[in-house]
């Protein structure tokens, strides 16, 4: 085994391998001021942020900071910012995969100035955009008025200042996010594998379902994990949209530290959510790995 | 050409002149004063703090307060850039407990004419605000509600309700509604008054966070009655909406002032306060900020106000007998476990 893998090396190996680490080396050097100017502005205030959170408010070493967070007004808002950030999450892939889709179907051209509609409302500020929707969603909005006048419906249907207002205005913010991403790994997507598949006795449905949607996995795992993760901070849009109903834990960090200034809790409460936040993206990259080989193996 | 330039060179050379000129009359102490911003601080520097501070002889100059997390970040710094911050009572109230603030000076700021919750140690209250019951006329056309009694009886007055989403203020309502006199109100009963919202929960189909959504609600007609702040509900009757709200059953809170802990003007701070509590000041309040109020008494003896002006006072002495006053001691010491039930219930 030794032998034959010796075999295979070519002659001048270790210049080879010299060349390689020289060019490493160099790498490293131009990436050094990157980290760290990463390392000055997000490990350093981090981890004075993880320190902070092991003092209570008197200044003494205590786990107070995390004992509270099990109290139930915390546990509530930590699992209904996940059931939020899920559920934005999950409208966008059923909006945004079928977009995407089209999009890297479609010629160049013709795909560019679609795409200058996905990424309009990106130039349009969130503020903005959460009261334009506050205007067409609520109770006497361009909506209902219009759903009342056509007789579809008799009584305003409750469309904001809840949930489904959140989920409305969120969605609507985070569609790009995840289109982007979808569409860069559809392009990357050789048709020629479609047409592979087709030529084997697959019909367009199988040749999807078992060449492209596997293919198509890594970039809707990019996607879905920046939504997901980015919906885990929303504060504006369900502070406007929801009512007062829908607890976000970035509300809670709001208020630890703007009404309450007890840095310690705020702290706590942001290493709970970066943990979490990691765990979940650790496990949506196992994930993902694993949708995307089973599907190919099928 | 040249002639032109000369000119200008000139009128900026005097201009120069005239402003040290200015500068050097004002005494030379300018002290920084920071508020909630916008316009109820554009109305409170043109009603209180510009008299006080040319009485003074300071200048002054202003800033924004993002929260008592703002003033602390300020304290902590070792030397504030502020001297002076405006909050609401329970604020001030947790600054002094904290030690953010310099202890006021009450041989230089009298009392007189005050109520005994409407100062401490190291705050005084400048003014007070309302929190109304408001209704849509349009909606409620024959028999509208009077009460908070009657915000809680759904039977009688159906339609959809907002309360706000801090438990100041709502919390008082909820007792109120209740039938818990106005004189013992406090310490409040907070089971029973968590009990009361978890009842009308079902009803309210919005929590509102700030004073602009809250006008908006009722404006746009998003809900049909509610608790709002009465300079509020003013500038939404004003605009035409159909409208009214009465301080039968009000909460009355207060904004104070306090001087920052290492501030390098306390003296003149403690002769700006001084002249901002000062009947004559606190006079200028019912006509320049109607819905506002002030919180020395004896404004309303100094002043001669009309009786439109004092229909409009929430501290003119008929509307202040209609409502209760808040306890800002009280929310001090309890504001955050109340807040965390609270948030609980209106979220879950």
């Amino acid at each position: 085994m030794t032998a034959a893998a010796l075999d295979t090396q070519p002659l001048n190996a270790g210049l080879l391998g010299d060349d390689e680490r020289r060019h490493r080396l160099a790498m490293f050097g131009l990436s050094v001021p990157a980290m760290l100017l990463v390392a000055l502005v997000l490990l350093v205030p981090f981890s004075w942020l993880a320190w902070l959170s092991l003092f209570d408010a008197s200044g003494a070493l205590s786990a107070e900071n995390y004992a509270r967070l099990l109290r139930p007004a915390y546990v509530n808002s930590f699992v209904s910012t996940l059931e939020v950030a899920a559920l934005v999450t999950g409208v966008c892939i059923l909006l945004g995969y079928p977009v995407a889709y089209l999009l890297s179907q479609l010629p160049k051209r013709a795909a560019q100035i679609l795409l200058v509609f996905v990424i309009l409302p990106f130039w349009t500020s969130v503020l903005v955009r959460t009261y334009a929707w506050l205007v067409l969603l609520q109770r006497e909005g361009i909506i209902n008025t219009w759903l009342k006048q056509l007789g579809l419906i008799s009584e305003s249907l409750p469309l904001v200042n809840n949930l489904t207002g959140t989920v409305i205005g969120m969605v609507h913010v985070m569609l790009p996010f995840l289109i982007l991403p979808l569409y860069a790994s559809m392009r990357a997507i050789d048709p020629v594998y479609l047409r592979a598949a087709a030529n084997c006795g697959a019909s367009p449905a199988q040749a999807f379902r078992q060449v492209f949607l596997p293919l198509s996995a890594p970039g809707l795992g990019a996607g879905a994990a920046l939504t997901f993760v980015l919906c885990l901070g929303f504060y504006l849009t369900p502070a406007l949209l929801g009512g007062g109903r829908v607890a976000m834990w970035s509300t809670q960090i709001a208020d630890a530290v703007a009404k309450f200034a007890n840095w310690g809790a705020a702290s706590a409460l942001s290493v709970a959510l970066l943990v979490v936040t990691g765990l979940i993206l650790w496990l949506m990259k196992w994930g993902v790995r694993r949708l995307g080989t089973s599907l190919g193996e099928r | 050409m040249h002639l032109k330039r000369l000119a200008i060179a000139n009128m900026l050379g005097a201009a120069t002149a005239l402003f040290m000129a200015t500068g050097a009359f004002a005494a030379g102490e300018t002290l920084t004063i920071s508020g909630f911003g916008g316009n109820l601080q554009k109305d409170l520097r043109a009603t209180l703090w510009q008299p006080a501070a040319d009485a003074a002889g300071v200048t002054l100059s202003e800033e924004t307060q993002d929260g008592l997390a703002s003033v602390r970040v300020q304290v902590q710094s070792g030397s504030p850039t502020w001297d002076i911050v405006h909050l609401g009572a329970d604020e001030c109230a947790v600054g002094g407990k904290e030690g953010l603030f310099e202890p006021l000076d009450y041989n230089t700021i009298k009392t007189d004419g005050f109520d005994k919750k409407a100062y401490g140690e190291h705050w005084i209250a400048t003014n007070t605000y309302s929190v109304v019951l408001a209704w849509r006329t349009d909606v409620y056309k024959d028999k509208h509600p009077t009460s908070w009694a009657d915000f809680w009886d759904v039977k009688a007055f159906p339609g959809r309700r907002a309360l706000s989403t801090y438990p100041q203020e709502m919390m008082e309502i909820a007792l109120l509604g209740a039938g818990v006199a106005k004189d013992k109100l406090y310490p409040l009963d907070t089971k029973l008054s968590l009990e009361r919202l978890k009842e009308i929960k079902p009803n309210i189909s919005v929590w509102w966070s700030s004073g602009a959504q809250s006008a908006q609600l009722i404006k746009d007609k998003e809900v049909d009655m509610m608790a709002i702040w009465g300079s509020r509900v003013a500038s939404v009757i004003k605009d035409g909406a159909p409208v009214e709200f009465t301080y039968d059953n009000g909460i009355l809170g207060y904004g104070c002032l306090a001087i920052l802990k290492g501030s390098k003007h306390v003296a003149a701070a403690q002769k700006f306060i001084a002249g901002v509590v000062s009947p004559e000041v606190q006079a200028r309040i019912p006509e320049m900020m109607p819905y506002y109020g002030p919180t020395n008494n004896l404004a309303f003896k100094v002043g001669k106000f009309s009786p439109d002006v004092l229909a409009k006072s929430n501290m003119s002495p008929e509307n202040v007998a209609k409502q209760t006053f808040i306890d800002a001691n009280w929310w001090r010491d309890n504001n955050e476990l109340v807040r965390e039930d609270y948030s609980l219930l209106i979220s879950n």
